[in-house]
């Protein structure tokens, strides 16, 4: 069971979750300098989206049929809330003091989890999620469940979707333009509102394929599952670099490793015998955090070109 | 004829502190116009209104006839007014070519971009020889030609240059006002504010003077350049 692939590939396998998730965080805060504390929640209603749409399907039709309509489901729930979110929360605060939309984003959070809580049926408690059935699969000496293989294909599949939108596309290159510089983005004719918009959907989206793939690998979802994954989507973009969309996916993985790693083997290091295992990890993600941002301030990837003025 | 850029009266205000109180100046197809004044005058602010980055308090913008005064900033580029803004402002994470495409955003025709691309490359050969250069890594005067190269992409019929001079060595301020002159010579419209009035006022057609937020003189480049106060107050001679 503590073999290294097995651990290397649990770890990839929740990384690239938080991963997916913190582009979210880190798409918003690199165009509008917002730590948007909803956007755990945002994840949590794509799953919530997702499942809505498999108890609409019938059941002769398989789980990986089902798959894309239920991402399409998960995505339009997430980047609707997002989107509306950004434009009767967050926008009317553009101009206000930093502290009012973090405020805002934190009272967001509680009242989608109080929604999904009352709203959604018998989801006061955890909800099953299907699961695919059959064996693991063994990779490379790891076992992976057949569920857990769908995040580790649509995170590499989004992340070179995105990557090419960013840097290869005229909207993409407003993106960037606006978040270096927005008032200048508008002397090109960049839309910048609609820019912001798009920052939101966008991560909502890869919020949404986060929270199918959380659905798939542990068989139940919550209206309490965004916050600590949220947290550590948050942990990952800051480790990663805030601002850079492929910090967020290293930060994910990095962390998603060093959790899995710390609960196999840091108790068979003599004296820390009682804090390994699961219950410590989040320790450990977080001592990471802080080891990281001590050594480089501004994350792995975080960058400091010079702006000479 | 008719003025390309009519401002009458133009008042902008931060707050309740009037930066500019009511201003009135024109610039004519083909000519050079200079706003020239002290740190602080408004021009900067005049600047910021024309494109739309600040609300007008009081007055009308016209540009071919049409009131810019509430047109969002993002649509005035698409009207034919250019800014490159005061400090540079290029995007410093983004190459050199991505900044040049930036400024040709809401241009579809490719071909025509790629020459224009071209065309700010011949301009400023630096510029060419470093295009996939991330533009944060030029220095200040290279900055500042990317910032006009940029303005440019959009096929002005106006180029507002906003202290192109700014903070550059002798030798690099020579080069972009030769380059203006060049500009100029082709027949682009530009409107010029700067600090440095002698070398506004010896390229520019028409000068207006601004102090605290008023046009207190105005005449064409070389009377301005020979008037009295002029040089006392912004040449420095005695």
């Amino acid at each position: 069971m503590h073999e290294l692939p097995q651990q290397l590939a649990n770890g990839l396998i929740l990384g690239a979750m938080y991963g997916l998730i913190a582009i979210g965080y880190t798409m918003v805060y690199g165009i509008v300098q917002l730590i948007n504390f909803a956007h755990g929640e945002i994840f949590m209603v794509g799953g919530f989206g997702a499942l809505t749409v498999y108890t609409a399907l019938p059941s002769s039709l398989g789980l990986i049929t089902a798959i894309p309509l239920m991402i399409l489901g998960g995505v339009l729930v997430s980047v609707l809330v997002a989107v509306a979110a950004e434009r009767f929360a967050y926008r009317p605060l553009r101009t206000a003091p930093r502290l009012a939309p973090l405020i805002t984003a934190i009272g967001l959070s509680i009242a989608l989890q109080q929604l999904v809580w009352m709203g959604y049926p018998d989801a006061k408690k955890d909800v099953p999620f299907p699961r695919f059935e059959g064996d693991a699969l063994t990779i490379l000496g790891a076992h992976i469940q057949r569920g857990d293989l769908f995040v580790l294909i649509a995170a590499p599949l989004c992340m070179i979707a995105l990557g090419f939108f960013v840097n290869k596309t005229r909207t993409g290159r407003g993106m960037q333009a606006t978040s270096q510089d927005p008032d200048t983005a508008k002397l090109m004719g960049i839309n910048t509102d609609r820019i912001i918009v798009m920052a939101f959907a966008i991560g909502a989206a890869f919020a949404a394929v986060a929270a199918v793939a959380y659905g798939l690998k542990n068989g139940q979802i919550g209206f309490r599952m965004g916050f600590i994954m949220g947290l550590k989507a948050f942990t990952a973009a800051v480790l990663g670099g805030i601002g850079n969309i492929y910090g967020a996916m290293l930060g994910g993985v990095v962390l998603g490793v060093a959790e899995s790693l710390a609960t196999g083997y840091i108790s068979e290091i003599p004296g820390m015998e009682l804090f390994g295992g699961g219950g410590w990890k989040d320790v450990w993600a977080f001592a990471l955090l802080i080891i990281v941002l001590l050594v480089r301030p501004q994350g792995l990837l975080g960058e400091r070109v010079a702006d000479r003025a | 004829m008719t003025a390309l850029l009519e401002v009458e009266d133009l008042r902008v205000a931060y707050g309740k502190i009037e930066a500019v109180k009511g201003i009135s100046f024109k610039v004519d197809a083909g000519q050079v116009v200079t706003l020239i004044g002290t740190n602080g005058a408004g021009k900067t602010t005049t600047l910021r209104t024309l494109s739309g980055l600040l609300k007008p308090s009081g007055g009308s913008i016209r540009f071919e006839g049409k009131d810019l005064s509430k047109v969002p900033a993002h649509k005035v580029v698409s009207l034919g007014l250019a800014h490159s803004p005061e400090g540079r402002h290029i995007f410093p994470r983004m190459s050199i070519e991505d900044n040049l495409r930036l400024g040709a955003y809401l241009r579809d025709d490719k071909a025509g971009i790629a020459k224009d691309i071209q065309r700010a490359y011949d301009l400023f050969p630096i510029l060419g020889e470093r295009r996939r250069q991330a533009a944060g890594t030029l220095s200040g005067g290279e900055q500042q030609m990317l910032a006009m190269g940029r303005a440019l992409m959009s096929q002005p019929k106006l180029l507002m240059l906003d202290e192109p001079s700014m903070g550059l060595s002798p030798i690099m301020m020579q080069k972009i006002m030769a380059t203006i002159t060049e500009l100029k010579s082709q027949g682009t419209t530009i409107l010029l504010v700067e600090q440095n009035a002698q070398a506004a006022l010896s390229l520019a057609d028409q000068g207006y003077v601004m102090e605290v937020g008023k046009i207190t003189l105005t005449g064409s480049g070389q009377d301005l350049l020979h008037d009295e106060s002029v040089r006392k107050a912004y040449l420095g001679e005695d």
